[in-house]
């Protein structure tokens, strides 16, 4: 077990900056997780952390040893590629096993930790068989059956779930998560699925167009995105966005939207006229035609665009001003398109962004 | 509330120069080097020699004893003649038997298969093989004989029948080579999505006009190249004449042959050499002309 | 969408055809069955009786036939490494790598294979006399790896490509150096593609008369050794026909053989 220090890790594909500078520490023993969409880096990253592209600056330092310079087979480091890449030509023992061959360990030894592998991959019974004649869920155990043999100091997963279907990606996302708890090793994992990164992930680290834009625990990086791009693209679904204004009135400031005053505690107190209100659906209450006495309180009107039944809720995708947000209403709830809906917002859950840099706003 | 982010540092870190990886170029040096030896040098050799006297000096001796070779004449006009009847038949043949591989009717791979012999059969064997049917003991007599038609074997292969020398030699090389042209059709063929015939069909295209419209314009790359390669090698038909019909029909190839291994003037064999050298490129070329135009129409399509 | 009279038409096209193909090698076959004495007959039977290998004892025992069959075996042999050995990294450096001068390789192996690359026998001889090759059989594997050559690196290339990288990447996370991920991974997944092109290389190499005649005096090669014997001694039929035949049979066998790769391996070559 080891811990890693990426230090500057720069990485460019032509005039392409793919990796732009980033410096990242993993703890030992500490699942991180590397999210963001596609071309964002992440991959690339990963595949720097393993000495499959070599860096065009900075430092790959792994259990404190600086393998910068070394090819992957020296770095103490175990992969799981995202198509798996299991050895066509070789039978599932042999493909478990080749890492071992390599550093000519005794055949005996083999047998045992194949055999342990295997085991703690449940797939004793396929040891003599061929990949051709596996599943595309068993040949993915023999990819992590292969990485952990090794005991590697660090194990590093692109994507291994995408190319599962999704029953099977949720089982497999379990199975990972009490793999990590028995092994224990730390673990760099790849993926563009929030819910993965959320599941799995000791820290998730954010990443767009090369940068990190976000590091922290799940929570926090669910409750309190540091950008805007990071609430849209965690949660599904995502946080919504809208605009808001902060006005002053007999010395207190108050924040607004679409003319309706909002119950919200962590106004700053710096002068900022406009900013925008981030809100994720759960936390929006959906109320039907005002209840008689006029307008409630903080409670925003709202035109209904669409609705979707979706199993355990409706989602509606609703209009306020120029915004179109997204709620979710018990599977009772009555409404129709076109009808008016009233919105209140959990004042604890409401995030302020800078509208144009799309930075949190601490407060 | 406290938020998380990363930053770039101003001052950048000194980047790595990135070492030009020599992996590919080692891999590649042997084949460049042995064609080097084995193929630029031999060709510019061979200008040398048809255009340097013992001398050293430039002359044009060797290729005015060319032009003058009785045999010259008669060489240019048949490799031309030959190449200009041969390929057009099996350049239709071949597309005749590609379509037919294309209608994947029940067992088209035997058929495949069969079409697919004469390629692994050279152009001496195919024209021994040919000559077992033509010589004067040979087959086409003995069916005519065992049909009544006649009594005494007839020697087609004189040169008292141009014509019947001439017709031999096409039908052993359209026998013999149509299988490279068709294997080529029948690749591109393949490569051609369904989805393009599905749509002439529901547009109610007939058998011929989805022919001329769809298939062949998106054929036209496979065309090329096959008209490209078949060409080439059909200036370069040689065992196949020398069997039939020896020097009483002469190609360029045969008299490279005959000056070199018979008349020991190795000048001459390799003016032409030179010859047909440069036919075969401006032919390429002018293949190249005729159907690429036509392909950056496509391309816009 | 086929109508009776369209199926009738494919049908007879699909036999016509097909009969003319094997139409001539079944006479030949017929022909080297027949006794010496009856192929001399007229008028005869179309269908040899008895049945006689005499023709081709006569054939395989005649002057150095034997000699030059066991020649061009060597040949092909020598091609086949060669072109393998040489050809086989140029087609991994091109389905794995990109760099400069890329296209340029590319478009020149491509020329290559659109020359008349038999011709360059006629400068070769003199060069060869030069550099001690004239008549031996390396000389003649020389010329048949540089007609070879291209097909070989096309032919690799196109097997490397379907060997996908992280194979390799793989194996070298599991501690194997590239030559060593190399040789334990990539190898053996692109041995059969390997074998097409070495089967390739065999046929033709077995077939190449051209070169083979001009470039050998005493060491012939088998079609060497029966081009000069028809062409300019004036070989009598039987001799032709059993040649013919020999000829013709180990190639007949290696095309059935790989029936099923065929056309793989010939789109492969020309694209």
């Amino acid at each position: 077990m080891a811990d890693i220090q990426l230090e500057r890790v720069r990485k460019m594909f032509g005039k392409v900056l793919a990796v732009a500078d980033v410096s990242l520490h993993i703890k030992e023993g500490e699942f991180m997780v590397l999210l963001g969409p596609s071309g964002c880096g992440k991959t690339t990253l990963l595949r720097c952390l393993a000495g499959l592209e070599r860096v065009d600056g900075g430092q790959v330092i792994i259990g404190g040893d600086d393998v910068t310079d070394h090819p992957p087979g020296k770095r103490g480091i175990g992969m799981v590629f995202q198509s798996y890449a299991v050895f066509p030509h070789m039978t599932v023992f042999d493909n478990i096993g080749f890492g071992l061959q390599m550093q000519r360990v005794s055949s005996a030894e083999i047998q045992r930790r194949v055999g342990e592998g295997a085991e703690l991959l449940q797939i004793q019974q396929l040891l003599a068989r061929y990949p051709a004649q596996l599943s595309g869920g068993q040949r993915q155990r023999v990819a992590v059956a292969r990485a952990i043999v090794m005991r590697p100091r660090v194990l590093l997963m692109d994507e291994p779930l995408s190319n599962l279907d999704a029953l099977l990606r949720l089982q497999m996302r379990g199975e990972l998560k009490r793999l990590h708890h028995e092994v224990r090793s730390t673990t760099v994992y790849v993926t563009h699925d929030q819910v993965e990164a959320l599941s799995l992930g000791d820290r998730i680290a954010v990443m767009k167009d090369g940068t990190i834009v976000q590091l922290d625990i799940p929570d926090r990086v669910y409750d309190l995105p540091a950008t805007r791009f990071v609430g849209s693209f965690i949660g599904s679904p995502p946080m919504n966005f809208l605009e808001g204004t902060i006005r002053s009135s007999n010395g207190a400031r108050m924040l607004e939207t679409a003319g309706v005053r909002l119950e919200f505690h962590g106004v700053p107190a710096r002068g900022r006229d406009a900013v925008l209100i981030g809100i994720r659906p759960e936390h929006i209450a959906v109320e039907r035609a005002a209840v008689a006495g006029g307008i409630p309180a903080g409670a925003i009107p709202a035109a209904v665009v669409v609705v979707e039944p979706i199993g355990p809720q409706k989602l509606l995708t609703v209009q306020v001003g120029l915004s179109t947000l997204k709620v979710t209403t018990p599977v009772d709830f009555a409404v129709d398109q076109g009808q008016r809906v009233w919105l209140r917002f959990d004042p604890s859950r409401i995030r302020l962004m800078d509208p144009q840099t799309g930075d949190a706003i601490a407060s | 509330m406290t938020v998380a982010e990363q930053r770039l540092e101003q001052t950048l870190p000194p980047v790595r120069r990135q070492a030009v990886d020599w992996l590919p170029y080692v891999l590649l040096l042997p084949t460049v080097v042995f064609l080097t030896v084995f193929f630029v040098y031999p060709m510019l050799q061979a200008f040398v020699l048809s255009f340097r006297s013992p001398e050293g000096a430039i002359t044009l001796r060797y290729f005015q004893a060319m032009l003058k070779d009785t045999y010259f004449a008669g060489a240019l006009r048949n490799s031309f003649l030959l190449t200009a009847i041969i390929i057009p038949l099996q350049v239709v043949l071949a597309l005749v038997i590609a379509l037919l591989i294309n209608t994947r009717f029940q067992g088209h791979p035997w058929f495949l298969f069969i079409c697919a012999i004469p390629l692994g059969i050279s152009d001496l064997g195919a024209g021994l093989i040919w000559s077992s049917f033509f010589t004067e003991r040979g087959y086409l007599n003995l069916i005519l004989q065992n049909l009544g038609l006649i009594n005494e074997p007839i020697t087609f292969l004189s040169f008292e029948r141009p014509a019947w020398l001439y017709g031999a030699i096409v039908a052993t090389e359209v026998w013999r080579a149509t299988a490279i042209v068709m294997v080529i059709l029948v690749a591109g063929l393949q490569l051609i999505p369904k989805d393009y015939f599905e749509t002439a069909d529901v547009f109610g295209a007939s058998g011929w006009r989805k022919l001329r419209y769809v298939t062949l314009p998106l054929l036209r790359p496979a065309l090329q190249t096959a008209l490209i390669i078949r060409t080439i090698l059909a200036f370069q038909l040689f065992a196949t004449v020398i069997v039939m019909a020896g020097r009483i029909v002469p190609v360029l190839a045969g008299e490279a042959y005959f000056q070199y291994g018979l008349l020991r003037n190795v000048n001459v064999a390799s003016a032409y050499a030179v010859l047909i050298m440069t036919l075969s490129m401006t032919i390429t070329i002018f293949y190249l002309w005729l159907l690429r135009t036509k392909e950056e129409e496509l391309g816009r399509g | 969408m086929t109508t009776p009279g369209r199926k009738a038409l494919l049908t007879v096209l699909v036999v016509l055809i097909s009969a003319w193909v094997l139409f001539p090698i079944i006479l030949i076959a017929l022909a080297s069955f027949t006794t010496r004495t009856q192929l001399y007959a007229w008028p005869r039977s179309l269908v040899p009786s008895p049945f006689s290998a005499e023709t081709m004892r006569f054939f395989v025992q005649a002057q150095d036939v034997l000699q030059s069959l066991l020649n061009s075996l060597l040949v092909a042999a020598m091609t086949i490494v060669l072109a393998v050995l040489i050809g086989a990294p140029a087609g991994y450096a091109l389905s794995r790598f990109r760099f400069g001068g890329k296209e340029v390789f590319r478009l020149g192996i491509l020329g290559t294979k659109m020359f008349p690359a038999t011709i360059l026998a006629v400068p070769l001889a003199v060069s060869f006399i030069n550099w001690n090759l004239y008549d031996t059989l390396l000389g003649v594997a020389l010329v048949h790896t540089t007609l070879a050559l291209p097909f070989a690196v096309v032919i690799t290339t196109s097997v490397f490509v379907g060997v996908p990288f992280e194979l390799e990447e793989a194996a070298m996370t599991l501690g194997c150096s590239r030559a060593q991920a190399f040789r334990k991974v990539a190898m053996p997944i692109a041995l059969p593609g390997l074998a097409a092109a070495a089967i390739f290389t065999f046929v033709l190499s077995w077939n190449e008369v051209f070169a083979a005649t001009i470039l050998t005096l005493r060491n012939r090669t088998l079609p060497a050794l029966v081009m000069n014997a028809v062409g300019l001694a004036g070989a009598p039929i039987d001799y032709r026909f059993a040649g013919g035949f020999f000829m013709i049979i180990p190639a007949l066998i290696i095309i059935f053989v790989i029936r099923r790769y065929l056309l793989t391996l010939w789109g492969v070559t020309v694209r």
